[in-house]
């Protein structure tokens, strides 16, 4: 469309415009700077971590070290297996009760609404002696459930499908009640299918918040057998062997591999849904 | 459906989240008030009511002092810092510069890696005698400093992570809000003959308002929340200089095992944040009237 590329009145233009251009590399070069400075180490050998040499030999040995020195398939199957329940939770429990706000004029709908949004003050990251002695009780610490459980009924999924929902027309509602068909299948078949992008951009926020989550994690779990690879990671540059840097940042790339990997492929979606999930 | 219907299908439907709502966030807050007025069980003495003693010590705990202080300050050398660049982040890539796309990719990557994993390669960059910092600072002959371990830089070094990891999220929301003002109001400022300097100031910069207000809670919220890389660079150290609320309820928690004073410093956090709320909440009321 030309209205697309037409320039507005108030672009930078002629000295302005070369300047401003400069100054956005230079801060986006600096942004840059630690994740260019990570993948320059962890590909070249040890000697060249603090060595800036074109020439530089080209190596994975410091993913194999790393791989090999950590149980991280073992942390990636944790992850995974973590960031997967907690999305499906959140996506059946907030589609449940967003549709319940939107749709359903219920005695104490106000005040319960109220308790939901709470949440978004005093969350889950804030409340850890407590949780931690819930998960105690429950008997479930060092459990991937027990990483996930704080957050799976999420004030923030509840509120955004609830905006999404109550956007739904009264009228494709009111004509599938006429076919007969019940509260349950009217979400599933109406609205849950007209949310889709929304379920997209609050899966990929929940999904890379999920995966990046350190500090209740590492609280509540002790074993290779539950740990996510932020606390693997963790554990892992904090051992005393002395530091070898190369093989920490091969370490940090894989932990954070998967997520920039999609990030670069699914930039657009990416940043869409995080426009998306901040605005409503 | 009938009446009585309605009630029961919305709380059925409602009710697995507020379950969990109620087992994890509600529940945990009473006990965490409750908690913070008994003595911590240790071995076979049995937790007691002791009222407000662990308010008492907290009052007189420099290490607490200490760490609100420290939250304080991380909170004003990051909020403005992370916002005035998100907004000038947004402005150039809305613009259509060279490159723009890359420019979006570098300021928003940050966002998406794991706290964790970048605090691993600001250490290399802060580390004595090799660091890049290092590095740097001796090609113009400055002599070599420890730029974590010294009391005087410590803190302003885990500030300057948290701009990098936040500004390019808030890019994000005014990038959005910029979209949405119409081409029309540039074209009538500039058929009035308005300065681009003008433009900005006078028409763009109001209708940001609304996403600096929510930008600024986020803000707000996150400084009292970010501690993952102070966990992986200081530990708080050196001489608490960067310890944090959260991070001190943390150590106090789970590494000296003192929860009921773990809980009352909880609850001074939940308090900085209700008041954040209660901000919040004025100003939206204050939005409704006034439009």
């Amino acid at each position: 469309m030309s209205a697309d590329t037409r320039l507005s009145p108030f672009e930078p233009a002629g000295i302005g415009r070369w300047l401003e251009t400069a100054a956005a590399w230079t801060l986006a070069i600096l942004w840059a700077l630690p994740l260019v400075y990570a993948v320059w180490t962890a590909f070249h050998p040890a000697e060249f971590s603090t060595r800036f040499d074109l020439t530089a030999p080209l190596t994975l040995q410091n993913f194999a070290n790393a791989w090999n020195a950590a149980p991280f398939a073992r942390y990636f199957a944790n992850t995974v297996a973590l960031v997967t329940l907690i999305l499906v939770s959140q996506f059946v429990l907030c589609t449940l009760a967003a549709y319940a706000f939107a749709r359903y004029r219920f005695f104490g709908a106000d005040i319960a609404f109220f308790l939901v949004l709470m949440q978004l003050l005093i969350m889950p990251d804030i409340l850890i002696v407590e949780n931690y002695r819930t998960m105690a009780r429950l008997g479930v610490l060092d459990s991937i459930p027990a990483i996930a459980l704080p957050y799976v009924a999420s004030a923030f999924g509840i509120f955004l499908l609830r905006q999404t929902f109550k956007t739904v027309p009264r009228e494709l509602d009111e004509a599938a009640r006429v076919e007969g068909a019940g509260s349950l299948r009217i979400l599933l078949r109406v609205y849950v299918p007209l949310a889709k992008p929304i379920y997209l951009a609050y899966g990929l926020v929940s999904v890379s918040h999920h995966w990046n989550n350190f500090l209740w994690p590492l609280i509540v779990t002790n074993s290779v057998g539950s740990r996510p690879l932020t606390v693997g990671l963790q554990i892992f540059s904090s051992t005393d062997q002395g530091i070898d840097w190369s093989i920490i940042t091969a370490a940090t790339l894989i932990t954070s591999g998967p997520l920039l990997l999609a990030f670069l492929l699914f930039q657009r979606q990416f940043v869409q849904s995080f426009m998306r999930a901040g605005i409503r | 459906m009938r009446r009585i219907d309605v009630h029961v299908h919305g709380w059925l439907l409602l009710l697995p989240a507020i379950a969990f709502l109620a087992l994890f966030t509600h529940w945990p807050a009473v006990a965490t008030l409750v908690d913070s007025f008994y003595s911590t069980p240790r071995g076979s003495r049995p937790a007691r009511f002791i009222g407000t003693d662990n308010y008492a010590v907290m009052l007189d705990d420099p290490v607490f002092w200490q760490s609100v202080v420290n939250n304080l300050w991380f909170a004003l050398g990051t909020i403005p810092v992370s916002i005035a660049l998100a907004m000038v982040m947004a402005l150039w890539v809305n613009d259509r510069l060279a490159g723009r796309t890359w420019l979006r990719t570098a300021f928003f990557t940050p966002t998406v890696l794991p706290m964790i994993a970048v605090a691993n390669i600001w250490l290399f960059f802060y580390t004595p005698q090799y660091g890049l910092l290092e590095q740097v600072t001796g090609l113009f002959g400055l002599p070599s400093h420890n730029w974590l371990g010294s009391r005087d830089t410590a803190l302003a070094c885990v500030i300057l992570v948290a701009i990098w990891k936040e500004a390019g999220f808030f890019m994000i929301f005014y990038l959005a809000a910029l979209q949405q003002i119409p081409p029309s109001l540039a074209e009538a400022a500039a058929l009035e003959g308005a300065s681009r300097h003008y433009y900005l100031r006078r028409v763009v910069l109001p209708l940001l308002m609304p996403t600096t207000m929510f930008v600024l809670i986020n803000a707000v919220i996150n400084s009292f929340r970010l501690v993952d890389h102070i966990i992986v660079m200081t530990r708080g150290g050196p001489d608490n200089v960067t310890s944090l609320l959260l991070f001190y309820i943390y150590e106090v928690g789970f590494k000296f095992w003192d929860t009921s004073y773990a809980a009352a410093l909880t609850m001074v956090l939940v308090v900085v944040l209700g008041l954040v709320a209660l901000a919040q909440y004025a100003f939206l009321e204050k939005r409704t009237h006034y439009q």
